[in-house]
């Protein structure tokens, strides 16, 4: 116990080694489907809350950054950590169909989704044919 | 959060960090591996934290019905395990579908003084959060000489 104590206080190489690698976010796994309408991404961002999430697209790129908060009580030692860090970060480029502004997310139990429309004039139209 | 490992712990992150590493560019490595350890990106990855009084069990699992969790303790062995499917548009093309999808399963071995009697559990943002209980007398205590 008391040797545990002396290496955690003692700022060793192998602790910021570790702690930097701790800051390294994460990157959600994604699923990207299309259909006429645009573009859908699902990503699995466990532990982000909405208030949590900042999504930014741009003409060029989609950048979705999520912070984890989890209830952790006083004085916890990590005993096994597969999740080091916490924070999500992963980005996408566009393309010049899709329209970026008319971009809607919304997350629910840890799964964000992304919807990015194509814009209307370069969606796929079914012509009609009439009989005259 | 959970950087805050000892130099100990962390060293030995280090080394499982390589190793992994290691299985990926020469397949699973000789060096022995943990008996109930798993390999990398096994759903739901999971984080374990202890106090004084408590342990608590962080399993990342997301889009998740809280219900759908078989949650068990056996000894002290915690068993987790459930199936997720994924809503499938039939419609769309998929270009990259990187999420776990079907059953899983995780076992996760506890300090042997947890009290199975006074678990809890909780689904919050996707995270299941299993609280367990230490016994008393599992606490250092102070003997007094007289």
């Amino acid at each position: 116990m008391s040797d545990k104590q002396a290496t955690a206080s003692q700022p060793s190489s192998a602790a910021q080694r570790t702690e930097r690698e701790a800051d390294y976010p994460l990157v959600p796994p994604a699923d990207v489907l299309e259909d006429s309408d645009g573009i859908t991404l699902r990503l699995d961002m466990p532990g982000v809350s909405k208030d949590r999430l900042n999504i930014q697209a741009d003409k060029n790129t989609l950048v979705i950054e999520g912070e984890v908060q989890i209830a952790m009580p006083q004085g916890m030692e990590a005993l096994y950590a597969e999740i080091q860090s916490t924070r999500y970060r992963r980005s996408f480029t566009l393309s010049g169909e899709l329209d970026a502004e008319k971009t809607v997310a919304n997350v629910s139990n840890g799964v964000l989704s992304v919807a990015i429309p194509k814009r209307a004039e370069l969606r796929p139209r079914k012509i009609e044919v009439t009989v005259t | 959060m959970f950087g805050n490992l000892t130099a100990v712990e962390n060293l030995f992150n280090e080394l499982r960090r390589m190793e992994r590493g290691i299985d990926q560019i020469f397949g699973p490595s000789t060096v022995p591996a943990g008996i109930r350890s798993v390999s990398r990106g096994t759903f739901p990855p999971t984080n374990v934290g202890v106090t004084e009084n408590e342990v608590q069990v962080y399993l990342f699992a997301p889009g998740l019905d809280a219900k759908s969790f078989n949650i068990s303790i056996q000894q002290n062995l915690l068993l987790v395990s459930g199936v997720r499917k994924l809503p499938v548009d039939q419609k769309a093309t998929y270009f990259r579908q990187e999420r776990f999808e079907g059953e899983f399963r995780r076992v996760v071995a506890l300090p042997e003084d947890v009290d199975p009697e006074r678990t809890e559990a909780k689904y919050r943002d996707g995270v299941l959060q299993i609280s367990l209980r230490r016994r008393e007398t599992a606490k250092p205590r102070q003997i007094r000489i007289n």
